[in-house]
């Protein structure tokens, strides 16, 4: 919004100097043609994977590359659903996420709720200690989780072995999220319930939980997609399908003699095609919730 | 106020008051629960992760504590040594990139034009691939023989016939940037429109009136304003980048490390010896962190002033 007003005014600057008129129609083909520069290098990649993944056989190996595919083949998308171990990933992935994220959510909403609305020592505290996890590498976690889950909590290789060191992600964007969005909302619904009899537990229940939801969901879907994107935990605390997450499977999916590019294409596309979808639809949101705490915060 | 209505003995009614108002132990109870659990699933690994460290074998039931020897071998070690080094430039480089790309998107879709809202997202489409993902159609298309990338390099004869960038160590290193650079510039960009968007109108508009240019705008109004964010994002995206592992596990193989990578290959990829030496170069990283952490910090300290 600010550059609209901020083009106008320069324009018109400008204006009164040069000659009026076709500067700023130069100015807007500038600006278009680099949005969809922009545009086109964020989503040429995907193209070229989903490009990739219905090609087959023959052309695949074809030297140049084909840009448009000239075969049409659902064929590796089958290959890799028929794979009991990827369809097992997947729904490794999304039980470990959903399992973390609504975890988070009780946890973190509550933090947050306090945070937010009421006053007690430490605020600061609890805030520091929140945010400092986020700069603690996840590489230097793996070591003793591996040692305690292999040694006196015998849980690796288990969807538990992921979903705790995966708290460490979803809390902290839980509870900055859930803070910002508390603090955005009008105490004076809450103190109207509360004047009316409800305690301040109940006004949460009744007035603030119904108001948040679409806070809830958004925070929801960044804890999600975190979730489904780890790697290094899913690498290090599983080692097979029994918990494995799918982005694991996906690099062990390296053929023996050649690398199966048409399969990782299409594994690629499947794992990524929910997130886009979401993403899509819900773009605002998410850019409210990755943008909450580094600009109010 | 609230227990008023509601008939119970007036000790329990002192109490649930106090708690009611918020001032009294209820915030420490909701807050609890993500206190233990953050301490119990960071904190502790974290700290245990440097006990482990001056172990001479964590994954023996016999382990001897033997001091600081590990760091001495890590930094003995000419492969740790570069693994630092790789790991600096490609943060350099990458989150130089990514600020700078990033504020001229975040300038660019500031404004109010058609189909801005679908630009918005399909920037925001390779933000939300894991990372590992990214590397693997990224790999795709450095593959030397189908790869477009590869192809297109070789046609502009940056690369000789049937070579791919993935043969040299640089080539890795410029291929993993060139990757972290299309899955995260999103994010800045998205960081910085959010700051862009609360910068008043007003301030360009008297801005204007006095005469100023768009280049004077920007460099007056729109970097001051836009500092406390972009710090911020720089922060996390430092951060982030120190600890790459997901790229080069899947672009570099074991030929190119970074520290975490280095890490990794130590403590599970070689015998069991090597686990705390890959432990302590995580620790190291650790420290590294924390020590740009508080330059930030200190940072936003200064400038805020």
């Amino acid at each position: 919004m600010a550059v609209k007003e901020q083009v106008y005014p320069g324009a018109q600057a400008r204006a009164r100097t040069a000659e009026p008129g076709k500067g700023i129609e130069w100015r807007k083909v500038g600006r278009y043609a680099a949005v969809v520069f922009v545009v086109f290098v964020s989503l040429a990649p995907l193209y070229w994977t989903f490009a990739t993944s219905v090609k087959s056989g023959v052309e695949l190996n074809v030297s140049p590359p084909t840009l448009v595919p000239h075969s049409f083949s659902l064929e590796n998308y089958a290959t890799d659903l028929g794979l009991s171990t990827f369809t097992r990933d997947l729904l490794n992935s999304a039980i470990i996420a959903a399992i973390t994220t609504i975890l988070a959510l009780i946890v973190g909403v509550l933090c947050a709720y306090a945070i937010a609305r009421m006053k007690f020592r430490g605020v600061a505290i609890v805030l520091g200690i929140t945010l400092s996890v986020q700069m603690i590498p996840l590489i230097a976690m793996v070591g003793p989780l591996f040692v305690f889950f292999t040694g006196p909590l015998p849980i690796y290789n288990t969807y538990a072995a992921l979903i705790i060191p995966d708290l460490v992600i979803t809390l902290p964007i839980t509870v900055w999220f859930m803070t910002s969005f508390f603090r955005d909302l009008p105490p004076d619904l809450e103190e109207a319930a509360r004047v009316d009899g409800a305690s301040r537990l109940r006004a949460l229940w009744d007035i603030i939980v119904p108001l948040t939801a679409p806070g809830v969901f958004a925070s929801a879907i960044l804890s999600f997609i975190a979730v489904w994107n780890d790697f290094l935990f899913g690498l290090t605390l599983t080692t097979d399908e029994h918990a494995q997450p799918v982005t694991v499977g996906v690099t062990r999916f390296a053929g023996e003699h050649t690398i199966p590019w048409g399969e990782i294409a299409a594994a690629a596309v499947i794992v990524t095609i929910p997130l886009v979808i979401v993403v899509l639809f819900l773009q605002k949101r998410i850019v409210a919730g990755l943008t909450a705490g580094a600009v109010k915060g | 106020m609230a227990t008023q209505a509601v008939e119970v003995p007036k000790t329990r009614q002192s109490l649930r008051e106090r708690l009611d108002l918020g001032n009294g132990l209820t915030p420490y109870f909701l807050v609890l629960p993500t206190i233990i659990l953050i301490l119990a699933v960071a904190a502790y690994p974290i700290l245990n992760s440097i006990w482990l460290s001056f172990l001479d074998n964590p994954l023996s039931p016999v382990a001897h504590f033997i001091g600081l020897s590990n760091y001495a071998h890590l930094f003995a070690d000419s492969t740790f040594r570069g693994s630092i080094g790789v790991t600096f430039l490609f943060t350099i480089i990458s989150v130089t990139l990514e600020t700078l790309f990033g504020l001229g998107i975040a300038l660019l879709i500031n404004g109010n034009f058609p189909g801005r809202g679908l630009v918005r997202a399909s920037i925001l489409v390779p933000w939300a691939f894991p990372t590992v993902i990214s590397a693997n159609i990224w790999l795709l298309m450095y593959n030397d023989r189908t790869g477009i990338v590869s192809y297109i390099l070789q046609q502009l004869h940056i690369l000789a016939p049937g070579a791919t960038l993935l043969e040299t160590n640089g080539g890795i290193i410029a291929a993993t940037i060139i990757t972290d650079v299309w899955k995260t510039t999103p994010f800045m960009a998205l960081l910085l429109l959010a700051g862009l968007q609360v910068i008043p109108n007003e301030m360009y508009e008297a801005a204007s009136v006095d005469g100023s240019t768009r280049w004077q705008q920007f460099w007056m109004i729109t970097l001051p304003m836009l500092w406390g964010p972009l710090v911020i994002a720089l922060l996390f995206r430092t951060l982030a980048s120190l600890g790459v592992f997901d790229l080069f596990y899947v672009l570099a193989g074991s030929q190119v490390q970074t520290m975490a990578s280095y890490s990794y290959n130590y403590m599970f990829t070689r015998s069991t010896f090597d686990f705390a030496s890959g432990v302590s170069a995580s620790i190291v990283l650790f420290v590294i962190g924390l020590i740009i952490s508080l330059l930030f910090t200190q940072l936003m300290r200064v400038t805020q002033r």
